[in-house]
């Protein structure tokens, strides 16, 4: 993802010359080098200073520009949280923060480079608008739209490297604040988002093999949540299944549950999230997801597929 | 457009009487301003918004005045009042239920370019600022002052390093240190914070000391600048400069005076004048 997001920038750069990007002493990949070579102007590293990355964006957005804050997810927005609140939502300015790695992805360095809290925090934000997206296709479509918007600060989550593209066939185009079908069924229904749409495919994929009819869904946008969609997703289906990598709180699961009791929602509902505990476990990001219980093989008999 | 290359202190000072003068007045319709926060950077403001910021013929400016130390905000708006941005009635309605303006400034109010008010942030924004300047090619510089119990923050030092190492020339800030925070005196609490100018110095910013209640002072070592490199100006104040109840009295960071108070206060003012 981290090369589509860095070719996505590289154009609207070159489309935009008050795109700027500021990186905490890390560079998304690939055409970055291009960008920073092309634009040096505009590629700004501030070192292991997030704060001031930033401080510095929101100064930038005051006078018009279009930032994007670059960093591991978890120093682009829990280091720096009190700028992120008080200088980007509290003043409403259309800057990017870009959480690379989110989630329990970089599995090998533990608990401090994790953000297993990442939505619920940026959520609890008034203005901050959240958008992970499921493979380096949304990847390209959501920095695109990052670099256009205007109405206020963004929080993209996006994985790292090596991710599949799993949306070449959707159903639905990509649209900001609307759920995306990739598949559309009418048996059961699996909502998910970020990189972890992978076992949602598969775990789609086992249950068309019991001839289930399934629809595969991408909530890219969780906040502004598209709750008429998933009321509606709610409403159509025999079964919803969740699969997020994130806390229990504050979550897509969560929403998903309330917006089901809100519309008196008749449907089965499974939810499969990270735990709410520090996990120190070390392996593959699957190893981690496993030990916090988001295993293919456990969602299969959770689900009634074993 | 052209620079203002003469600054009349004269002028400056009796300005300043009145701003006090007002604030006083203000105090008595809430129960809490900041004045002695206010009065410390009372005459580094003025210079700044009457002197050293340029003005175009509508009366905008090129130039950007950030508070950083957003509890000082009440000089601001005086300022911007007597300049006709903030209206009477709008400053009448401070800290009221059916006001816009509070006890630190919000972006998106008249004359107000970034919200402040947690110490740290403004140094950073005011980085950013002047990037957005340097990459549009406008010779826009930015102003601001900074309280010295904010330059203790690590932020701040995030954007001072930033500043000087992106070669930003085209930021002028000031430090208002009165030697004050809310439990005592900087140089007793923290005094390895002392000196300050050799810090920002050794942090590649061009430096300069100068007494900060002197208008003309100020104005000359700002005007003076090399203009090769941030410049930082650590200017010497006394919190709650010009009633001498409040000069150095840390309860004045936040208290409004009692009526009797008030009225040593305007008669001190008064004299002031003459």
């Amino acid at each position: 993802m981290r090369n589509t997001f860095s070719e996505a920038l590289y154009k609207a750069a070159t489309a935009n010359p008050d795109v700027y990007i500021v990186v905490a002493d890390i560079s998304p990949a690939g055409s970055m080098a291009k960008f920073s070579q092309q634009y040096p102007e505009r590629f700004i590293n501030v070192g292991v200073a997030e704060q001031s990355m930033i401080g510095i964006c929101a100064g930038l957005a005051l006078k018009g520009c279009q930032p994007f804050a670059y960093t591991i997810a978890t120093f682009s927005l829990y280091r720096p949280f009190e700028m992120v609140r008080d200088d980007l939502c509290y003043q409403n300015l259309p800057v990017t923060v870009v959480g690379m790695g989110s989630g329990v992805i970089y599995s090998t360095l533990g608990g401090t480079h994790h953000t297993q809290e990442d939505i619920a925090i940026a959520g609890a934000l008034p203005n901050m608008q959240i958008i992970a997206p499921c493979d380096p296709a949304e990847c390209t479509q959501a920095t695109s739209h990052c670099a256009t918007q205007k109405k206020g600060p963004v929080y993209l989550r996006i994985g790292k490297a090596g991710e599949p593209n799993l949306t070449e066939k959707a159903v639905d185009p990509w649209v900001f604040g609307k759920l995306r079908y990739l598949t559309r069924g009418s048996d059961v229904c699996i909502l998910s988002y970020g990189v972890i749409m992978q076992k949602a495919v598969k775990l789609a994929q086992a249950f068309e093999a019991k001839g289930k009819s399934v629809s595969l869904v991408s909530c890219h946008t969780l906040k502004p949540l598209d709750v008429d969609g998933i009321a509606d997703a709610l409403a159509r289906h025999k079964h919803v299944i969740v699969i997020e990598e994130h806390a229990p709180q504050g979550g897509l699961a969560p929403q998903t549950k309330q917006i089901a009791w809100d519309t008196r929602a008749t449907c089965r509902l499974d939810t499969f999230t990270l735990q709410d505990a520090f996990i120190h476990n070390y392996g593959s990001h699957d190893d981690l997801l496993s030990a916090h219980g988001i295993d293919l093989g456990l969602i299969s008999a959770r689900v009634g597929l074993a | 457009m052209a620079r203002r290359n003469v600054f009349d202190a004269r002028a400056a000072r009796e300005r300043c009487r009145t701003y006090r003068r007002r604030i006083l007045d203000i105090s008595q319709q809430v129960q809490a301003l900041h004045i002695g926060s206010a009065y410390s950077c009372t005459e580094i403001v003025d210079a700044i918004y009457h002197g050293l910021m340029r003005r175009n013929l509508d009366g905008t400016s090129p130039d950007t005045f950030v508070m950083s130390k957003g509890h000082g905000c009440m000089i601001q708006y005086v300022i911007l009042e007597a300049m006709g941005v903030l209206s009477r009635e709008e400053l009448d309605r401070y800290c009221k239920p059916n006001g816009r303006l509070g006890c630190h400034p919000d972006y998106g109010n008249p004359g107000i370019e970034a919200s402040t008010g947690a110490l740290g942030h403004g140094l950073s924004m005011v980085v950013g600022m002047a990037l957005a300047e340097r990459g549009r090619k406008t010779d826009g510089i930015i102003y601001t002052v900074l309280s010295d119990g904010e330059v203790q923050e690590g932020s701040t030092w995030e954007a001072v390093l930033m500043a000087s190492s992106l070669g930003l020339a085209n930021i002028v800030a000031f430090v208002d240190n009165n030697d004050f925070q809310s439990l005592g005196r900087t140089s007793e609490t923290h005094p390895s914070f002392y000196p300050l100018p050799e810090k920002f110095a050794a942090f590649g910013w061009e430096t300069v000391a100068v007494d900060g209640h002197d208008s003309g002072a100020i104005f000359d070592v700002v005007s003076a600048r090399k203009c090769q490199k941030p410049l930082m100006v650590v200017a010497k104040t006394t919190k709650g400069k010009g009633i001498s109840y409040m000069e150095n009295v840390p309860i004045w960071h936040y208290r409004s005076p009692s009526p009797k108070e008030y009225e040593q206060g305007v008669v001190e003012l008064e004299k002031a004048a003459s």
